[in-house]
């Protein structure tokens, strides 16, 4: 396993800071913030010409079938930008949610039709089928990773971003009888702008029409990602299989460790840009020790975090995306708390984009699980246990 | 890729040869320096030194393969051989003449020859360009007068590298020049300094009068601070840059001790334990990493960052440590003669007092955070009263 990054990953990298200076520096970003921030035309662009929103899919279903580190440089660079595109929960969370299905015959089922299905299942293709259920779930799953992949479409996972793997259920009480959904699930990001939802029950997952779902965008702490409230009323879906929720949701986590990394790089240079420009007794006021030692400390903070980034995405583990967010979510948070401090007035303004960096930071801090969540998971993983 | 794939492949071959060779000729259960200097003489010492001084000329990172096919033979005493191996060599290398690298590089690494740094001084620590012992030139020879500190290992060095000031009427950083201080020249006197552990680990290195040689010299004279960076950035490197195994060094040590003591164990504490794993966790994938970046080069001041992140986690974790516990006791406060320095060896209460110093050897915790913000984040300089003066004009 490698910790540095692969010309692949630079050249990648590089597409998308481009294309990011380009098209969604962070004043247009926060010009943008109020009205509902995200941007179909800069996701068109990522999504198909850049590629990124097949990076995740295999090739045979028309993606790159690219690594996992491969999506973490892309996020680093959103993150560094706050880009209001759906790359994490479309590209990311919907992708491998998709990926991640199983058509497993000894799954819970709860929809009565799938009664038929009792006789042996050797793929996706045996049986009778009953429209878009169980039996056809394989090809279903496929076509809908071939949409996305391309671009022409955008999945959200209906999940709460307050959930994490060890509490995947949180936020939603959605539950499914005789093929259609109802329930509640909260703070969703990226369901407004989804073509398909993707929504776990009952450890399956189904796909809904959004135009049969209630999605309603409440004020969001974070303006850049903003988050709905998903109400199904006996919705109807199609069931494409059994899914690992929290392996899923594990997954992400450990890839947005590397968007949390992109958030305190972007404020880390920002920050130094500043101190070295602004002067107050008659010197930079990043010539004070005060100031100086302060920064030293959050670049170390930020090396680290780098580190725990890379090794979440190319190790992929329980113990490894535990680490990484226990860590790089205080961090995040602890850079952009520095910047806002050390930017001193204007820093608390509105029309510095910092604050975008600062709510970013502070939801992402919760997303996926706290840093308190994933330590806890570190007692168990590591060996560490509590007092009896 | 493919064509760095295959080159590294070869290289990997000819190593594997080359021990091969080397086991077929000497015994490695046989006199052990016997088979030190064998191997030295056959460039596995360091691959990344060139030929005919203990290398091959390799790349760094393939000094792994070497450090695995020879496992089961006898290794270097890296306690008392630190200084040398981790300081000493790499200035050796960057600055000594052909003449000084055939003479000292053998020994150095064997362990044969012992090595000490003569550079702190009682008035020049942090600001280390500010200070006083003099070598003043006699013809063909040397005389250098003054004192140095903390000195580890001084009591038992065959050598040691000194810096000291040859022009006080230049600027501070200008005047120094870089020798080689023989130990065992008239005029050297060892004296143990007791540390708050109990026990004297370093000393103070008395100069009085001592004579060297033109040929110990370093590098050009005038040029001895230029020369002590390519020291300092390695010391820093040796200082924090060892790998580490998941859950290893000081965390080890608490460890061991929470999963054997569950009624010890307090919600407080765990909360706390579990925060240092996480960050020993990423500060050992760091130093990883550092480690992938400088395999084939050399440590950058991006090295002062792993320094600054172990002392902070040592001191934390020892300190944990005795709280755990619940222990008042203390193992051994005689004064005694350490011959090596281990952080982790001893009881908590003594792990606890050694980390202390962690902070401040090898350049404090706070002159790494000036380093960093200026050499790596472009931060501006503090303003200087001392930049441009003459150092005997420098307030004392």
């Amino acid at each position: 396993m490698t910790l540095l990054y692969s010309e692949v990953e630079e050249e990648l990298r590089s597409a998308v800071r481009g294309l990011l200076a380009d098209r969604c520096p962070p004043a247009a970003v926060l010009e943008r913030a109020e009205a509902g921030p995200h941007d179909p035309a800069l996701w068109k662009t990522l999504a198909a010409e850049i590629g990124v929103a097949g990076l995740l899919v295999p090739e045979e279903y028309g993606g790159a079938g690219a690594s996992a580190s491969e999506a973490a440089v892309v996020l680093e660079e959103l993150g560094r930008g706050v880009a209001p595109v759906p790359f994490l929960t479309s590209a990311v969370l919907a992708t491998r949610a998709l990926l991640d299905v199983r058509d497993d015959p000894g799954a819970p089922h709860d929809a009565p039709h799938d009664g038929p299905h009792d006789g042996p299942h050797d793929g996706p293709h045996d049986g009778p089928h009953d429209g878009l259920r169980a039996g056809l779930s394989g090809e279903l799953s496929g076509e809908l990773l071939g949409r996305l992949a391309e671009g022409r479409e955008t999945a959200a996972l209906v999940v709460s971003l307050a959930a994490s793997p060890y509490q995947p259920g949180r936020g939603s009480s959605v539950t499914a009888r005789e093929g259609r959904l109802s329930g509640v699930v909260s703070g969703v990001a990226g369901a407004e702008v989804a073509d398909v939802l993707l929504v776990p029950a009952g450890g399956e997952l189904y796909t809904v029409d959004p135009a049969a779902a209630r999605i309603e965008a409440t004020p969001s702490f974070d303006l850049t990602r903003p988050v709905a409230t998903v109400t199904f009323a006996d919705a109807p879906a199609a069931r494409l299989g059994a899914v690992d929720l929290a392996g899923v949701l594990r997954f992400g986590a450990g890839l947005m460790a590397s968007e949390q990394l992109g958030v305190a790089e972007w404020c880390l240079d920002t920050t130094l840009a500043y101190v070295r420009e602004r002067r107050q007794f008659a010197r930079p006021i990043g010539s004070f020790q005060a100031i100086k030692h302060r920064l030293a400390d959050l670049w170390l903070d930020v090396v680290r975090a780098r580190a725990a980034a890379r090794a979440a995405a190319a190790d992929g583990s329980a113990l490894a995306v535990a680490v990484a967010q226990a860590w790089n979510s205080g961090v995040a948070v602890r850079v952009a708390e520095e910047a806002l401090q050390l930017h001193g007035g204007i820093g608390m303004t509105w029309e510095h984009p910092l604050h975008l960096f600062l709510k970013r930071a502070k939801a992402a801090e919760i997303a996926l699980g706290t840093p308190g969540d994933h330590r806890a998971a570190v007692a168990s993983l590591a060996d560490v246990p509590g007092p009896e | 890729m493919q064509e760095t794939g295959s080159g590294k492949t070869g290289h990997e071959e000819l190593l594997r040869e080359r021990v091969a060779a080397l086991l077929d000729r000497h015994d490695p259960g046989g006199d052990r320096l016997e088979w030190l200097r064998a191997r030295f003489d056959a460039g596995l010492a360091w691959v990344w030194f060139p030929e005919g001084l203990g290398g091959l000329g390799l790349p760094r990172e393939l000094q792994q393969v070497v450090e695995r096919e020879l496992a089961h033979t006898p290794q270097l005493d890296t306690g008392v051989q630190g200084i040398g191996l981790g300081m000493a060599a790499p200035t050796i290398l960057a600055f000594g003449t052909e003449a000084q690298k055939r003479r000292f590089l053998r020994p150095l690494w064997t362990g044969e020859e012992i090595w000490c740094q003569l550079f702190s001084e009682p008035g020049a620590g942090s600001d280390l360009a500010t200070l006083a012992t003099r070598a003043v030139r006699d013809g063909d020879e040397w005389v250098v007068d003054g004192q140095k500190v903390w000195t580890s290992g001084a009591h038992h060095s065959r050598w040691a590298i000194l810096v000291a000031r040859t022009d006080p009427a230049v600027p501070k950083h200008r005047g120094m020049t870089y020798f080689v201080c023989d130990m065992h020249a008239p005029g050297v006197e060892v004296r143990p300094l007791r540390q708050i552990t109990g026990e004297a680990e370093f000393n103070e290195v008395f100069l009085t009068g001592v004579r060297l040689p033109d040929d110990l010299r370093l590098g050009e004279v005038g040029d001895g601070w230029r020369v002590a960076q390519t020291t300092l950035m390695n010391e820093r490197v040796a200082i924090g840059g060892a790998p580490v195994r998941q859950g290893g060094g000081m965390a080890g040590a608490v460890l061991d001790t929470w999963r054997a003591h569950p009624e010890l164990r307090t919600h407080d504490l765990h909360q706390r334990l579990l925060e240092l794993w996480v960050e020993a966790e990423v500060t050992r994938l760091s130093g990883a990493r550092l480690r992938e970046q400088l395999a084939a080069g050399q440590p950058g001041p991006e090295g002062s960052g792993m320094k600054l992140s172990f002392a902070r986690l040592n001191q934390a974790l020892s300190g944990l440590d005795v709280e755990l516990r619940r222990d008042l006791g203390y193992d051994d406060w005689t004064f005694r003669r350490s011959d090596t320095v281990d952080f982790y060896g001893r009881g908590p209460g003594y792990r606890y007092l050694r980390a202390k110093g962690n902070s401040i050897e090898g350049g404090t915790s706070e002159i790494l955070r000036n380093i960093i913000a200026e050499r790596v984040l472009g931060l501006p300089a503090e303003p200087r009263a001392d930049k441009d003066v003459p150092w005997k004009d420098l307030p004392r």
